[in-house]
């Protein structure tokens, strides 16, 4: 584990911040946007990282939340104008929620290859459906001309048309949903959740209302997944049915990993490597796909503890002096998979994960 | 809908119902007795539809074309269990969702880069061209038919090797306790190795059969994973019996669906899979429901 002192890490936290602040007005509108662009991605990562890190279940239908809250940006907005901001937005999320909880209750009564297998049919239910009907402009997608805008009594508060304004406006929910992660990590909710990930028969005996516990964590991380899809719909003024595919889920799904599964702010930092990767790789190769899928191959046999474990290998050990860095669990679990790469066969999630020691 | 109308579009379910369950039935083996997820099954269909319009295209014979390309994939299929899959076997979901997602944009990219991203279509061998009139307006395609032969002869085999050989017993066994069956000395490893190129294969076989009744297009894997893999939620996980169940509803369900509502006949196929998930959350002929 690499753990910096307290201080040193609120200085880091500060100085990040301040530099993410203060991008529009350094860089050219070209990276304002492909920042706001990363930030969305890494708002997915982070919301899928609620269900697949600390809930143990490999959901692969997030990519249809982030979508139809995209879609729900674009039915509501308006031929002349834009949409606005605090109507949009709640019903959009709202939505996502109800369509959430019922794919959840439904899929939550599924284990282990089960559980993904039936994400990944639910999450392209939505995909044709937007793909095959008439409601949101067949395979061609939507356009969405306005920006929502952001009113107080009439009168237009900030002008999102502008890219920088945008781009603060994502950082600022970014901030936002980091903190609210961390506080659901470290709540009593977020402890049952992942007591029930690590042994689900302890925790039922415990009396802890694991499928309730499941479902919530599922709808939360979605309706996050989904304020993601709006903004980036908003961005790009644009929604088309792969929005909702589950080749965008599996994409965040390695964003997770790759930026480790056992932190909140893990998924965030993978989702940046991989868009900037995805960005050097498309302007570099013609066939970028194939080297990314061999990217994905190689992360999953050599780095399995994502690039943390890449940072471990190259930066010195230090001693375990200090307490947790902010974005380790407050217990000092090492990852998951870094503890699964050390000691194969050993890992107690085997055991809840692993549907075929039928019972 | 007059009764022939109705007969067709029955054969018409059915044949879609066994396609179905070719492809499936390879992924519910490699689930239920390696235990590997595999979300680039339906990437192979598609690569198996490539493979029979390349050859086919060089060959001008559809047959050979269905020789290579199953034969191709199989050997495909051994050397990606001896490189990747079997590093897979024990590993937590995760990783195996993450490798075959990675396999499936290597294999679209090969894919491209060998035969382009073209719509095309293949030809039915002569001896299978033509329909049979039923009446003055109404026939049916000779190929159609004997597709649901085909398929219902592999049907017959596959179950008869799972049920009568002694592969089968091995599989079978494999399947009830990997670790017992490894443990009494039997040859588990080597089995593994068979059966996911055999699963390989079948998906590829279930490419090139519906080769030349419709088009070969890059995106065509993607929609048969799918429904493999509600036809697998169906049936059961490692249930070959219940994949056959499943894949002939969902083809029954899907074709149908596509004549009384034309526009919602994907969504009603999923509600059909939310109902029996509802009812038995560990597929019709799954264990522990």
């Amino acid at each position: 584990m690499i753990r910096l002192h307290p201080t040193m890490l609120r200085g880091l936290v500060a100085l990040t911040l301040i530099a993410a602040a203060a991008l529009p007005l350094l860089a050219p509108n070209y990276y304002v946007q492909f920042a706001s662009k990363a930030m969305l991605m890494g708002m997915v990562a982070l919301s899928l990282n609620l269900v697949v890190g600390y809930g143990g279940l490999v959901s692969l239908c997030h990519a249809a939340f982030f979508g139809l809250a995209g879609y729900m940006l674009g039915f509501m907005t308006p031929e002349s104008g834009g949409a606005s901001f605090w109507l949009s937005l709640p019903v959009a999320l709202l939505a996502v929620a109800v369509v959430a909880a019922i794919i959840g209750a439904l899929s939550l009564r599924t284990r282990g290859i089960y559980f993904i297998m039936v994400t990944l049919a639910f999450g392209e239910m939505l995909f044709y459906l937007f793909h095959d009907t008439k409601i949101g402009g067949g395979s061609d997608g939507m356009y969405i001309y306005f920006k929502p805008e952001i009113a107080l009594a009439g009168f237009p508060l900030i002008d999102l048309e502008k890219s920088s304004n945008f781009y603060w406006l994502v950082l600022a929910m970014l901030v936002g949903a980091i903190l609210l992660m961390t506080a659901i990590v470290k709540s009593p909710f977020g402890h049952a959740l992942q007591a029930a990930r690590d042994n689900e028969k302890r925790a039922l005996s415990l009396g802890f209302p694991v499928f309730r516990l499941r479902l919530v964590a599922f709808v939360v991380s979605a309706v996050i997944a989904g304020l993601a899809g709006y903004l980036s719909a908003a961005q790009f003024g644009f929604v088309a049915p792969q929005m909702l595919g589950w080749h965008l889920s599996a994409t965040v799904l390695v964003m997770v990993v790759l930026g480790g599964m056992s932190s909140v702010l893990g998924p965030v930092i993978g989702a940046f490597a991989l868009i900037g990767l995805e960005e050097i790789l498309k302007s570099s190769f013609e066939h970028w796909k194939l080297i990314k899928g061999l990217i994905i191959i190689a992360i999953v046999f050599a780095l399995p503890g994502g690039i943390r474990q890449l940072a471990e290998l190259v930066l010195p050990r230090r001693g375990d002096e200090g307490p947790p860095a902010a974005g380790t669990p407050a217990d000092g679990t090492p990852d998951p998979a870094i503890r699964r790469a050390e000691a194969p066969g050993t890992n107690p999630q085997a055991q809840t994960r692993g549907e075929f020691q039928h019972v | 809908m007059d009764a022939l109308t109705f007969a067709v579009q029955l054969l018409n379910g059915l044949q879609y119902g066994l396609v179905l369950f070719l492809v499936a039935s390879g992924l519910t083996l490699v689930f239920g007795i390696l235990g590997v997820i595999n979300l680039a099954h339906g990437a192979f269909y598609m690569l198996g539809a490539y493979l029979a319009w390349w050859i086919a295209a060089y060959t001008g014979s559809f047959m050979l074309a269905l020789i290579g390309g199953v034969a191709i994939s199989f050997v495909l299929g051994l050397l990606l269990e001896e490189i990747f899959v079997k590093r897979m076997i024990g590993r937590d979901h995760l990783a195996q969702v993450l490798l075959s997602f990675g396999l499936i944009l290597v294999i679209d990219e090969v894919r491209q880069i060998l035969f382009g991203k073209d719509v095309h279509s293949v030809a039915p061998p002569a001896w299978l061209k033509g329909s049979i009139q039923l009446t003055d307006i109404l026939s049916y395609p000779v190929y159609r038919i004997a597709l649901c032969v085909v398929c219902l002869v592999l049907a017959a085999l596959i179950f008869f090797v799972i049920q009568r050989t002694r592969l089968g017993m091995i599989i079978r066994a494999g399947a009830e306790n990997r670790d017992m069956t490894r443990a009494l000395g039997i040859p588990f490893d080597k089995v593994n190795r068979y059966v996911f190129a055999g699963g390989i294969a079948l998906a590829a076989l279930g490419g090139i059969l519906v080769s030349p009744i419709s088009t070969v297009f890059p995106g065509m894997g993607d929609g048969m994973l799918i429904l493999s893999f509600v036809v697998v939620v169906l049936g059961g996980i490692g249930s070959v019996a219940g994949a056959a169940i499943g894949a002939l509803m969902i083809g029954l369900t899907d074709t149908f669906g596509k004549v009384f509502f034309p526009q919602f006949s994907s969504i009603l196929i999923y509600v059909l899979m939310a109902g029996i998930l509802l009812w038995r959350p560990n597929g019709l002929m799954g264990k522990g429901n």
